[in-house]
């Protein structure tokens, strides 16, 4: 029981589903638009990487977490500028962009601390201590959390409501379904959709700066290693939206709580394979993609370059 | 009555094409003026340059005597022009409220459901139109659908409503309904410019008409002083022939014989519920009905696109009811599907290789599996020019041709291998005047030559223009078969309103 739902592992499950989350949000935000952003991963990465630099330089945090911020919208800017103003392939634009991320990071993070490794003693994202432990289940796990995870908490329901309860959102929607239709009612569409980009590469820069500033406080090579696609794979398992994109994080990670959890552990002679374990995120993403979990259907224009009509 | 709206020498160029030359068009407050002309002839360039869609090369644009320079669709609204497209506006997972104030919501950033749904009632009191404001556009039939389009644009107060082809995607008494509205909207003392083709609605619901031929004024009618012969003389330029099939054959050899057939829809609900007909050598069999109501589903059946759950398909004797296309095509049965775009072509394709699908794979074609492109593009041109495709080269893009010449591909290919039954579906929806003349006259030249013809079309003109029979469909049955003269246009229509006894 206790390696199944103790304090330990619903823990790491809140702190493995943060980065996902946040990258899963950035997700919802630019399809509901009709911008497809694999460029995520990149933008969690340039916000690990860059949070270290500006805090290692500066000493300070709300710097360090502006320019990750700035970096992940720097990085989605030029992917709107792609495949909106460019109307490019916005799978080939946000792999390259990736690639540049994966690649720029390397060469900075080896140039500038190639043989000591990131500093030690840098300004970290600070836990948040409540007294709520005494609460059953699961008082002890969230007794000390990141403030990062709160942030992302309340985010989730910031943007639900932003998309279905403001007059905004309902446009962002509109554009994201029926860019046209948008269009003919005055309602400017590129915009729409550069601003949803924009959001889309600081919500993951967040979850890429919480990893690196939150979790291990340090940069290392690739260090993202493939949560901003998980968090794609959550925004669809959760149906494009914040809440439901929440959701599917914190069930991706558990899965991957629990694979460390469960590592030596057995029943009798049984050993719980735990790389088997590890994929049951990606295994349920495939399912939910395939459409098992009820009707899981993009936005419309998702990944659809808009074209004015007339002369 | 004063003059609400005046265009003068309207020109607009796109690259080579005169889309429009020295247009005028003057449209008088309180009335519904008809815009006509065929395909291609610049009613919609017309309407897109009033909407500020398009920016003319040349001329002005008065309303209310007052020079208007339209540049983009807010300028229009600004100025009281609404426009109710073809393909609607409409977002589909957004409400019937939504979708109204979409862009105009009025009253902070906040969504509030109540108070949009009270707005769009009020709305729709006034103006006597009925859609459920809180309903998603996604679960509504297309006819509430385009209410929804003339609410959009009565709501933002628009004084000049612009309907594009507004019935081409209804059903018969969808357009009925369109047209009560339409007048109450007059009465309520709007403009409406509607912009169509079928002379039938123009007769019916308009006060004046302008005619559009070539990107060119072709006349100014007053349609209680006219009559669907003139206006189409002034679209077309030319007397139209006289299309009519003659009287039925009756005892030629049944071709196609169908008993009991049952299927289901994409659904999985029962479709066709034990269906049966005879067509024969030389026969044209009209369906009529309106739309879903089994017509779609029988042609998929015989053509081997859909399961058949019960019953039989002969075709000269032979059951068919379980073969693949391929094989139903083997046995001289061709097929002219409903949706020419999404079925009947492969759109990025030239002309010439849409001509040869179903038969790459067999001499001339190809030989050993590689494709005889020699052959391909000299048959594809023969074609081309035998079926009359314009521009006559069959190494353009079949995506790029209009309607009417996409669909002479189809029919191109479905006839060029002397088919001894046809099953035709929707053949001239939406298609000009000219282009359906062509389509029906090649339709009767199979007929005459011997073929069996089934025709599907929710168009009654045409179903009683070519058929030597009628049979109409309701709820996945025959109702009744009827003669050509005993097919009344009241009579079908009530038929396919499930009226049997009335009828």
């Amino acid at each position: 029981m206790e390696v199944l739902l103790g304090a330990g592992v619903l823990a790491a499950t809140l702190r493995l589903a943060t980065p996902i989350a946040l990258a899963g949000l950035g997700g919802v935000i630019t399809e509901r638009s009709g911008v497809v952003n694999i460029a995520l991963e990149g933008c969690m990465l340039v916000g690990a990487f860059f949070g270290i630099l500006v805090a290692d330089k500066t000493g300070s945090l709300p710097l360090a977490l502006v320019a990750a911020l700035a970096a992940g919208a720097a990085l989605a800017a030029l992917h709107a500028l792609a495949s909106i103003t460019f109307r490019a392939d916005q799978i080939v634009s946000g792999m390259a962009l990736n690639i540049l991320a994966l690649g720029l990071t390397s060469y900075l993070d080896y140039e500038l601390y190639g043989t000591t490794g990131t500093p030690a003693d840098l300004p970290l994202i600070p836990d948040l201590s409540l007294p709520i432990a005494g609460i059953p289940l699961v008082g002890e796990a969230l007794a000390r959390q990141n403030v990062a995870v709160w942030v992302t908490v309340v985010l989730v329901v910031l943007l639900q409501l932003y998309l279905f309860r403001t007059v905004p959102g309902l446009r962002l929607r509109a554009v994201g379904e029926h860019p046209r239709a948008a269009d003919t009612v005055g309602i400017d569409v590129r915009m729409t959709r550069y601003w949803a980009v924009l959001a889309s590469g600081a919500l993951a820069a967040l979850g890429g700066v919480y990893l690196s500033l939150g979790v291990s406080g340090s940069f290392t090579d690739g260090m993202t290693n493939g949560k901003g696609f998980i968090g794609l794979a959550a925004m669809i398992f959760g149906r494009w939206t914040p809440v439901g994109a929440l959701i599917a994080a914190l069930l991706f990670g558990y899965g991957d709580a629990l694979s460390v959890s469960l590592q030596g552990a057995s029943i009798g002679d049984f050993r719980f394979p735990v790389q088997l374990l590890s994929t049951i995120p990606y295994l349920l993403t495939i399912f939910a993609v395939a459409g098992f979990v009820g009707r899981s259907r993009p936005p419309a224009a998702d990944g659809i370059p808009y074209e004015k009509e007339g002369h | 009555m004063a003059v609400l709206l005046e265009m003068r020498g309207i020109s607009k160029r796109f690259g080579d094409l005169q889309a429009l030359d020295r247009v005028d068009l003057t449209v008088n407050e309180g009335e519904i003026h008809a815009l006509v002309g065929e395909n291609g002839a610049g009613k919609t360039t017309l309407m897109n340059i009033l909407y500020g869609l398009y920016h003319a090369d040349a001329g002005t644009i008065r309303i209310r005597g007052e020079d208007a320079r339209i540049t983009g669709p807010r300028d229009a609204i600004a100025r009281g022009i609404g426009m109710i497209h073809q393909h609607f506006m409409l977002v589909p997972p957004l409400t019937v409220a939504e979708n109204v104030v979409l862009g105009d919501e009025r009253g902070g950033p906040v969504l509030d459901p109540r108070p949009l749904e009270a707005r769009v009632r009020d709305l729709e009191k006034r103006f006597g139109i009925e859609a459920e404001p809180s309903a998603r556009i996604e679960d509504l039939p297309l006819g509430i659908q385009q209410r929804v389009e003339i609410l959009k644009v009565l709501y933002r107060g628009s004084e000049l409503l612009i309907f594009d082809e507004p019935t081409a995607v209804l059903t018969p008494q969808e357009v009925d309904e369109l047209f009560a509205i339409v007048r109450t909207l007059r009465d309520e003392g709007k403009t409406l410019i509607l912009i169509t083709h079928k002379l039938r609605e123009v007769l019916a619901v308009t006060d004046r008409i302008t005619v559009l031929r070539g990107g060119k004024n072709a006349g100014e009618l007053v349609t209680k002083e006219t009559t669907a012969r003139a206006i189409a003389v002034a679209m077309v330029g030319r007397e139209l022939k006289d299309i009519r099939a003659r009287a039925a054959t009756g005892t030629a050899m049944p071709m196609l014989q169908i008993s009991r057939l049952e299927a289901k829809s994409d659904r999985g609900a029962p479709a066709l519920k034990g269906v049966d007909l005879v067509v024969r050598e030389g026969e044209v069999l009209g369906i009529a009905g309106v739309g879903g109501n089994g017509q779609s589903e029988l042609a998929q059946c015989i053509l081997g696109l859909r399961p058949v759950t019960g019953g039989t398909i002969t075709v000269n004797g032979v059951d068919i009811a379980h073969d693949d296309p391929r094989r139903t095509r083997e046995r001289g049965v061709a097929y002219v599907p409903e949706d020419r775009r999404a079925e009947g072509l492969v759109l990025p394709f030239t002309v010439a290789d849409n001509f040869i699908l179903g038969r790459q794979d067999r001499a001339p074609y190809a030989r050993r599996g590689i494709l005889e492109r020699e052959v391909i593009a000299r048959d594809g041109q023969r074609l081309a020019t035998e079926f009359d495709v314009r521009p006559p080269n069959a190494r353009a893009i079949v995506g790029t041709l209009s309607g009417g010449n996409q669909q002479k591909v189809v029919l191109g290919r479905e006839l060029s291998e002397s088919p001894k039954l046809i099953v035709v579906s929707q053949p001239t929806r939406g298609l000009d005047i000219g282009s359906t003349e062509y389509v029906h006259e090649r339709l009767l030249e199979q007929r005459a030559r011997g073929c069996a013809i089934l025709l599907v079309s929710s168009e009654l003109d045409e179903i009683r223009a070519l058929s030597d029979r009628i049979a109409v469909m309701f709820e996945g049955r025959i109702v009744a078969t009827l003669s050509a003269t005993e097919g009344t246009e009241e009579r079908l229509g009530l038929l396919m309103a499930g009226h049997v006894e009335a009828a």
